[in-house]
């Protein structure tokens, strides 16, 4: 094999040669979808990509795209880092998120609100109905810890250093990484404080529905709830479908849904009044 | 000469003793073993609270990873105070109040228009004492983060539904905090006047860090 491919010519025949192989976790491009909502034009898809267990992905989505997750197996865990594509240093706020909203469990109508008091997303759809805006991703330490290893280039990548390539690729860096949501594992707060994980497996097929509000850049990551009570590295695909949708009109149910959120996008429109 | 209240307890020199006016930032850099006392000098005041590694700003406390860490949302007696790569900063050595809070985050003028109204987006806030405070040291926004809220009550019930609520502080309650690594202390002392973490009146806190 080795003399074989210290030819170039050869070494160039046998990497074309795995063209068109198919895997379980790859982006497909063009983006092909054959479960399109009713109403979504195929020519509006813009992103068609299933992540590997433990793998991240990251796209800048426009204003009105909707992106949506399914956990495909039931054991998938997004963690999602957000900001404004044109503006990062504003971004995703969990704790403006809970407070602002007088509630710390996320689900349909539930909005993702920035540190400028504007919303980057909202939860338009809510298939699973467990997720975790306390917990947090895990890091090099806790993965250290519980899979004796956690690093990037092992088989069990934590959560942080995933969120960090993501970042890194649109110039972000280690200040840039915040506090982050899960969808797909939840945790509840019992009455002493103490946090409840809820982290399955679940029936696989789950779905949840974003709709960007603003020119977002979405970090994903794929990887066990940090509070995954199971020693082994517990993870399955997680798809990822965008498509091009509507600006949120005034009317929509979700932007009018309470005075907080009101203006939460009464800002957002103001910011794009330009 | 009366013994000073707000000093029992604590062993080793003062090495910085300072009143924080109200509505103030204050930023103060404390080495590995030195512990500070924050004193709530007139009771019901939010204590907004972040830290960085002195050595390497960029780690810096994360309020999910001390969450995770103790498997529960309120900081009491005992808890570590972790940072973005899970290290300990700080410990909770001693709290005259039974937790403190750490999923509130920090007021800001563009969250106030959002929980209160746009009336309220000229009023001092915490998040505009942060960037203060870190900007003297080539911080900026990036570096704000979720924040500790000393001495206010955030507590979540069983649908989840939260809210800041009365204070469990009073007059002269103290938390004590022993350096686990060189850290910077930026604080708020809140200013927030639209709800109940400051009794609706923010009132002096008092820093004591001793060797």
């Amino acid at each position: 094999m080795t003399a074989v491919l210290s030819d170039p010519s050869a070494a160039r025949a046998h990497a074309r040669s795995m063209a068109g192989t198919r895997v379980e976790s790859m982006p497909v491009l063009p983006p092909i979808a054959d479960d399109l909502p009713e109403g979504v034009a195929g020519a509006d898809l813009l992103w068609e990509e299933t992540i590997a267990p433990g793998g991240y992905a990251t796209r800048r989505l426009a204003r009105g795209t909707r992106l949506r997750l399914i956990d495909l197996k039931g054991d998938a865990c997004a963690g999602l880092q957000l900001f404004n594509a044109e503006m990062p240093t504003e971004r995703l706020n969990v704790a403006d998120t809970v407070k602002v909203q007088w509630n710390g469990y996320l689900g349909a109508g539930k909005l993702l609100l920035s540190d400028m008091g504007r919303v980057l997303m909202s939860i338009v759809e809510d298939g699973a109905g467990t997720h975790d805006a306390f917990c947090g991703t895990s890091n090099a330490a806790t993965n250290a810890a519980k899979y004796g290893e956690g690093a990037n280039y092992s088989p069990c990548p934590n959560g942080r250093e995933r969120f960090l390539l993501g970042a890194a690729k649109h110039g972000l860096g280690r200040r840039d990484v915040h506090p982050c949501i899960n969808l797909f594992k939840g945790a509840t707060i019992a009455e002493d404080g103490s946090i409840v994980p809820d982290v399955g497996p679940f029936d696989g097929g789950r779905s949840v529905l974003l709709r960007a509000e603003m020119d977002v850049i979405v970090v994903i990551a794929n990887v066990p709830h940090v509070l995954d009570p199971r020693p082994a590295y517990s993870v399955t695909p997680l798809r990822v479908t965008a498509w091009r949708g509507e600006v949120t009109p005034e009317t929509d149910p979700i932007r009018n849904a309470t005075p907080e959120g009101q203006r939460a996008f009464l800002n957002v429109e103001d910011y794009f009044r330009r | 000469m009366s013994a000073d209240p707000h000093i029992a307890g604590l062993t080793g020199p003062i090495v910085h003793d300072e009143i924080v006016p109200a509505r103030a930032p204050w930023l103060h850099h404390i080495a590995a073993g030195q512990t500070l006392r924050i004193v709530d000098l007139e009771g019901n005041q939010a204590v907004d609270f972040l830290l960085y590694a002195t050595a390497d700003d960029a780690e810096r406390y994360s309020a999910q990873d001390t969450v995770a860490a103790q498997g529960n949302l309120f900081l009491r007696e005992g808890t570590v105070l972790r940072s973005n790569e899970g290290r300990a900063m700080m410990t909770i050595t001693a709290s005259a109040v039974d937790y403190h809070d750490t999923i509130g985050g920090a007021c800001s003028c563009e969250s106030n228009t959002l929980r209160y109204g746009h009336h309220t987006k000229s009023e001092h806030a915490c998040v505009e004492n942060f960037l203060e405070a870190n900007l003297l040291e080539g911080r900026g926004k990036r570096d704000i983060v979720s924040n500790i809220n000393f001495f206010m009550n955030v507590p979540v019930e069983a649908d989840g539904s939260l809210g800041i609520v009365d204070g469990i502080s009073a007059p002269g309650l103290t938390v004590d905090l022993r350096a686990e690594m060189d850290v910077t202390v930026v604080v708020s002392n809140c200013p927030q006047i639209n709800n109940p973490c400051n009794g609706f009146n923010p009132t002096p806190v008092r820093m004591i860090v001793t060797a």
